[in-house]
């Protein structure tokens, strides 16, 4: 019987052969080291993530969340709802704050929600996978685990925007947080605190549609790890870890750099770091391998 | 008294954008433009969009591209000293100019957002190789096949990663209840769109 149990909303890209399956596998792994059970929320839905707004209107991307929510409520009662994905936590938690404050945004989505015989009660307190780390596990229990330190790696940990902003992890601050760090000492890693671009905009949904104006500040985010000696980066945004590892060879194409750096989750750094072997932590998944966690992992 | 000031424009904004009824509430401090990542490009940052609303310039905002230009990093909305959510704004703004067939042509994230949209309404879920591909032909064949061809080493990676999927063409990742949840978003599109219809909001 698992410590901790909580609905889980994996997000599209977290799904088998999608973008962060790789933080999935690896989130899973953690999991099992620190006893937490993660009940997926049944026939979830897409969030429409920050860039759904063009097709959906404000009640129909609510409409969206307010299921999810719906659906978790329905069958995960009284459990908390999880989220691994930046976006996927801010549109629902947002949705649950909208419809909360707006009695007629929320009898409208439940008017929606009646189509498919759901109903919303909008009592599920919608939580990122960070702050169960960090508020429900603690920094103690999360240190207590660790098998193999990840002794002499330098991490830049990358918070990116949505895990940051405009919800964040309580009692952090929005401009320098740091918790990454504080996770990656605890793992027995080198953090950087004076990481300057730990909370720069890596271009969002933006890298696909604007890609010159993101990789320009993307290339920002590395080279300022490179400067700090770090051997990689790392983040808990799925859009983030995306933006900064695959498009470094246009970004050397285009600037004439030579960057190779790996972009890790958190996860990985965890499962590693508890004694799991490459496959289970996902370091399969990177494309820039990150070199140091495999030879630890093989350890 | 207040009805004094706000002119067709700004009560068209706080009647039919999202989280429009904040516009009236900026004090034109401009830390929502100094803070924007892509805010260099942008012909009307947050602070001067606000303005101009106020001073009812009404299709030079809503054909302004500058919104489209968010990256939703919610910078603006954690430094506005008066608590505006410029973030909301800026995706209400792009919304409502799309409905109001305002948008300037081409403008690559409007058409991006749109098909992300499209996609996900398909099943629920999104289909990441199959938005992918949208994109790469969003501009047409010719210059698809060009940006294929240049992303092909982009997209070898994601495979060999496992991260990328190509018999999600097939079909993909779904919602089951299907139906369900294509009814209840259809729902939800009336009734806004009826809200919005109302003459004055």
């Amino acid at each position: 019987m698992a410590k901790r149990e909580y609905a889980f909303y994996p997000g599209c890209s977290s799904q088998k052969g999608a973008s962060s399956s790789n933080l999935m596998t690896s989130v899973r792994t953690m999991c099992e080291e620190l006893d937490i059970q993660l009940n997926e929320i049944p026939d979830w839905n897409c969030c429409a993530a920050s860039i759904g707004y063009a097709g959906g209107g404000e009640l129909p991307r609510l409409t969206l969340s307010a299921r999810n929510i719906a659906l978790s409520e329905k069958h995960h009662a009284g459990q908390d709802l999880v989220a691994t994905c930046a976006a996927c936590w801010l549109s629902t938690r947002e949705a649950a704050e909208r419809l909360e404050e707006d009695a007629g945004l929320m009898a409208e989505a439940n008017q929606a929600l009646a189509e498919a015989d759901l109903a919303l009660k909008n009592q599920t307190p919608i939580k990122h996978m960070v702050e169960v780390l960090i508020e429900d596990i603690g920094y103690e229990e999360m240190g207590a685990k660790v098998k193999k330190p990840l002794a002499g790696i330098k991490i830049a940990s990358y918070v990116g925007c949505q895990t940051n902003r405009p919800f964040g992890i309580v009692g952090e601050s929005f401009e320098n947080p740091v918790y990454l760090d504080k996770m990656i000492d605890t793992l027995g890693g080198e953090s950087i605190p004076g990481y300057e671009k730990k909370v720069q905009c890596c271009g969002g949904a933006l890298a696909f549609s604007e890609p010159e104006k993101s990789q320009e500040m993307v290339k920002g985010i590395i080279e300022a790890a490179y400067d700090h000696g770090a051997d990689m980066i790392a983040t808990p945004c799925p859009v983030c870890q995306m933006n900064v590892e695959v498009y470094q060879p246009d970004i050397n194409a285009t600037y004439g750099t030579k960057f190779n750096m790996p972009v890790v989750y958190y996860s990985n750094l965890m499962a590693v770091a508890y004694g799991r072997n490459a496959k289970d932590a996902a370091l399969d998944g990177q494309i820039i391998r990150a070199k140091k966690l495999d030879e630890l992992a093989a350890k | 008294m207040i009805e004094n000031y706000r002119n067709s424009f700004l009560k068209e904004v706080e009647a039919n954008v999202e989280e429009g009824e904040w516009v009236k509430m900026c004090m034109q401090c401009g830390v929502c433009s100094g803070s924007c990542p892509l805010g260099k490009f942008w012909d009307h940052p947050p602070q001067e969009l606000f303005m101009m609303i106020r001073a009812g310039q009404r299709d030079q905002v809503l054909g302004s591209d500058s919104m489209w230009m968010c990256t939703s990093c919610y910078n603006c909305i954690v430094r506005c000293p008066r608590e505006l959510p410029i973030t909301h704004i800026m995706h209400g703004l792009a919304h409502y100019a799309k409905r109001q067939g305002l948008v300037p042509a081409n403008q690559p994230t409007a058409k991006f957002a749109q098909k992300f949209w499209d996609n996900l309404m398909t099943k629920g879920r999104v289909n990441e190789f199959k938005l992918g591909l949208s994109l790469y032909f969003m501009n047409g064949f010719g210059e698809g096949i060009k940006v294929a061809m240049k992303n092909q080493k982009l997209g070898m990676n994601m495979l060999k990663a496992k991260r990328m999927n190509p018999k999600e063409i097939m079909g993909g990742h779904t919602v089951e209840d299907l139906s369900g949840f294509q009814q209840a978003i259809k729902k939800a599109t009336e009734l806004e769109d009826a809200r919005i219809a109302q003459p004055g909001g």
